[in-house]
């Protein structure tokens, strides 16, 4: 604890299935409970939605299906993390979340080297810290605007 | 300096300077000899040079430096203010004009104005050359009375004969810093502190509030209540350093009595009276710059739209709540509860029409640009052209204000350069040489109407038939069986111009197309009439406001979606056996036409939770002549809804336009029947 605040991370701990992920707390805006989410037709299906975020309108990413994990229901832990990227204001449904840590910056090593693994490129790096492992989101990557729009371009009109 | 964080307001009240500016040239113009509008524009001219070096925008502030100069000489009556002059410093006004332009876009406000410089420089001098002796002579009462006075009010004047009474002195004091002064506002300061000292200030000109802005020259005056004498009131003043001179002038409260009389009369307001100085007693450049009257105060303040965006959502949660609370109310049935919650709910209505009313703002902010605009094309054209606007006042969300300049600017032209006919020509059919064009604003049920009528030869019909002919716009057997109307129609199709020769301000590849097609962009349209050699009259209707607008909430399954009103023909309910086939696309016959079907369930892919009927709720949509039939399972009602976007995030979802929140707090999509019909 004797080192300089300056290498120290502040995140915000989150569960989806068995592994923990962390995301910077100045990228976070909010975290909410699950509440009713209108769908949005043609999206792509990692997209739940919007929800009324205060009056904002606000698009809602289920991670698991981000990342492809297999799917469960919403339960009293779930929640939304409103993160803020750019200028885009997301959402995302993760299993539960609730916990904020500093971690050093010298605990956070690059991302394991994975054969074919299409999931590195969203990982910014993983942080042990004692027993826990913690792995560190790149939202950019996460939040990709380009993806989207192929994804959109499949859809395309009906007629 | 920190200059980012001043710029927004520079541009905004430069912008607004420059306006004023060209408003009261216009007057000018008609009434050369009104000093207060010449005051007016001096004063414009004043602030924009003061806040354009203090951002050091040189260019800027040397142009109306200049210009300043040319107006200084009009209101001193050296200069004649006529048509050719006022050219001039129009034309410095615009190019005025593209410097802050160039600003606002991120520029440093640089432009070659030599021409213009030299010509103002030329009036400046050459003009008052020649004439100033003439003109000296008669402009000498004028000038004395208007800027060497100083008015006091009712007020003021009883302060000064109690004084009187009292023992005490009253002085005029002028103070005139020396030109390299460098803290102007803290010398101005430390003089007012030695006057406090000595004295009490019962008034200055400029006010104490510009001067605290720097917003004067070199020179201030006060008039100050003391029981000091001329010489040591003049001495202890000139302690403070950076001062040039001091002159001072005793009042006599008796003198202002009897100087009521005769101003009584005059055009001043009876209880307006004016103290003269003696002309030799103070330096005359000081003197021209002493007329600025208090301003009267602005009771406005400027608001970010987006300020007023994020207090419009938090009050919708607001009404969320109330919502709910009125649910809890009547389940508790609970008097005082509801009664409560009754007088909650009353103010939040009123209170929600105050936050939708901040978002209005007059059509006058863009009308205001007209008159100018009409001056410099009528002489471009050679015509003669009158404006007469009407219903400024009319007012209109601040979005839609944003957005339909442009257009009116479009129909202007197309009222000036097509509709009205050359003044001979005019003069020929017994008209009155000088066309008149009408610019007219008026509400009318949800909606803002603009009307551009003009009283020129009305619209050809066989030209534009012919026209549009030949462009391919219609066939030749088609064309001889529209009506009137119709022709005159054809008009806005891409495509088309009726000018005869490309001109300046035809002929850019720019058709009254794109005016129709903006209308339609911001939710509205725009329909023409015409009568031979009467005149032809352009209507646009416009929604109040683009954020909130009309919608049918329909049903599908469990999900709710709105349809929004201006694409509904109409609703209806069907039976399944009245849909038909035409290939591979269930149509139906709607009155007497064939209409496609389009099943919104599969189309949204909507879970199935509701069995299938005998019968189908349809709500027909149209885009332009083209129609379809969607099938919904119920219609919740008409209601009108606050407009969101869906974020940056999702971008351009297919037939989804925007989204809304519905009372009990979910969100709600809106359709895009325009992209729905192909």
């Amino acid at each position: 604890m004797s080192e300089a605040v300056m290498d120290d991370m502040k995140v915000i701990v989150f569960q989806l299935k068995d592994e923990e992920y962390g995301v910077e707390v100045e990228q976070v805006r909010s975290i909410e409970r699950v509440q009713h989410i209108t769908r949005v037709p043609s999206t792509p299906d990692f997209v739940e939605g919007v929800i009324n975020l205060r009056g904002v309108v606000t698009p809602i990413i289920d991670l698991r299906k981000r990342f492809s994990i297999e799917g469960i229901d919403h339960s009293e832990t779930t929640r939304v993390i409103i993160v803020t990227v750019g200028n885009m204001e997301v959402g995302l449904v993760v299993d539960a979340a609730n916990d904020v840590i500093d971690i050093p910056k010298s605990a956070v090593e690059p991302p394991p080297e994975v054969v074919g693994g299409l999931e590195a490129e969203y990982i910014r790096g993983v942080a042990k810290l004692e027993k826990r492992l913690l792995i560190l989101l790149n939202l950019d990557k996460v939040l990709n605007a380009e993806e989207m729009n192929e994804l959109q371009e499949i859809e395309g009109p009906v007629k | 300096m920190e200059k980012n964080q001043y710029l927004d307001m520079f541009i905004d009240e430069s912008t607004e300077h420059l306006q004023a500016m060209n408003d009261n040239l216009l007057k000018l113009e008609n009434a050369p000899d009104d000093h207060s509008i010449i005051d007016e524009i001096f004063r414009s001219a004043h602030t924009l040079k003061g806040m354009a070096a203090t951002m050091g925008y040189e260019d800027l502030a040397s142009l109306t430096h200049q210009m300043e100069n040319v107006l200084d000489g009009i209101r001193n009556g050296k200069i004649v203010a006529d048509s050719h002059l006022l050219d001039v410093v129009f034309e410095s006004v615009d190019d005025l004009e593209a410097m802050v332009n160039d600003i606002a876009d991120g520029g440093e406000g640089k432009r070659d104005v030599t021409a213009v410089v030299a010509k103002l420089e030329k009036i400046e001098n050459g003009v008052s050359v020649d004439e100033v002796a003439a003109t000296v002579e008669k402009t000498t009462v004028p000038v004395k009375e208007s800027s060497t006075g100083v008015r006091f009010d009712d007020f003021e004047i009883t302060v000064l004969k109690q004084s009187k009474e009292q023992g005490f002195n009253a002085y005029y004091v002028n103070v005139l810093l020396r030109e390299d002064v460098i803290l102007k506002a803290a010398r101005v300061f430390m003089a007012f502190e030695v006057l406090e000292q000595i004295g009490e200030v019962i008034k200055s000109v400029p006010s104490v509030d510009q001067l605290e802005e720097e917003n004067f020259d070199l020179d201030f005056s006060v008039t100050l209540v003391t029981k000091e004498s001329v010489e040591d009131v003049h001495s202890r003043i000139m302690k403070v350093s950076e001062i040039d001179r001091v002159d001072i002038v005793t009042i006599d409260a008796d003198t202002i009595n009897d100087q009521e009389q005769p101003s009584e009369g005059a055009v001043e307001p009876a209880e307006d009276i004016l103290v003269e100085d003696t002309k030799d007693e103070k330096p005359s450049t000081s003197q021209q710059k002493e007329s600025k009257g208090a301003q009267g105060t602005n009771k406005t303040i400027r608001v970010n739209i987006d300020r007023l965006d994020s207090l419009m959502n938090l009050f919708e949660e607001l009404v969320i709540d109330r919502g709910r609370l009125e649910q809890i109310s009547s389940d508790l049935k609970s008097s005082e509860l509801t009664e409560t919650v009754e007088h909650m709910s009353r103010i939040s209505g009123d209170l929600q029409n105050i936050i939708l009313n901040m978002r209005m703002v007059p059509v006058e902010q863009v009308f205001n640009r007209f008159p100018r605009m009409v001056r410099g094309i009528a002489k471009d054209l050679n015509k003669k052209v009158h404006l007469e606007i009407i219903g400024a006042e009319t007012e209109l969300d601040r979005t839609v204000i944003d957005e339909i300049g442009d257009p009116l600017v479009h129909l202007l032209r197309n009222s000036m350069d097509h509709g009205l006919e050359m003044p001979a020509k005019r003069l020929e059919s017994g008209k009155s040489e000088e066309g008149q064009v009408t610019l007219k604003a008026y509400h009318s049920g949800n909606h803002v109407f603009i009307e551009v009528a003009d009283d020129g030869a009305g619209i050809n019909r066989e030209k534009v038939l012919e026209k549009a002919i030949k462009s391919g716009v219609v066939s030749e057997e088609n064309g001889a069986t529209l009506t009137d109307n119709q022709v005159y129609e054809l008009l806005f199709s891409s495509g088309l111009s009726t000018a005869d020769k490309v001109s300046d301000l035809s002929g850019r590849g720019v058709g009254l197309d794109v005016v129709k097609n903006k209308i339609e962009s911001l939710g509205g349209n725009v329909t023409v009439t015409s009568k031979p050699n009467e005149g032809t009259t352009f209507s646009i209707q416009l929604p109040l406001t683009l954020s909130i607008i009309s919608v049918m909430l329909v049903e599908i399954q469990d999900e709710i979606y709105a349809v929004p009103l201006s694409s509904i023909i109409e609703t209806a309910i069907i039976k399944k056996d009245e849909i038909m086939a035409a290939h591979n696309q269930k149509v139906i016959d709607f009155r007497g036409s064939v209409v496609p079907l389009l099943d919104l369930t599969e189309f949204f892919d909507v879970p199935v939770t509701k069995e299938d009927d005998d019968f189908y709720s349809i709500v027909i949509v149209r885009k332009g002549e083209k129609m379809a039939a969607l099938v919904v399972n119920s219609f919740i009602g008409q209601q009108e809804i606050v407009l969101k976007s869906l974020g940056d995030y999702l971008t351009n979802v297919f037939a989804i336009s925007g989204a809304t929140i519905l009372g009990n707090g979910q969100v709600a999509l809106i359709i895009d029947c325009n992209s729905l019909i192909k």
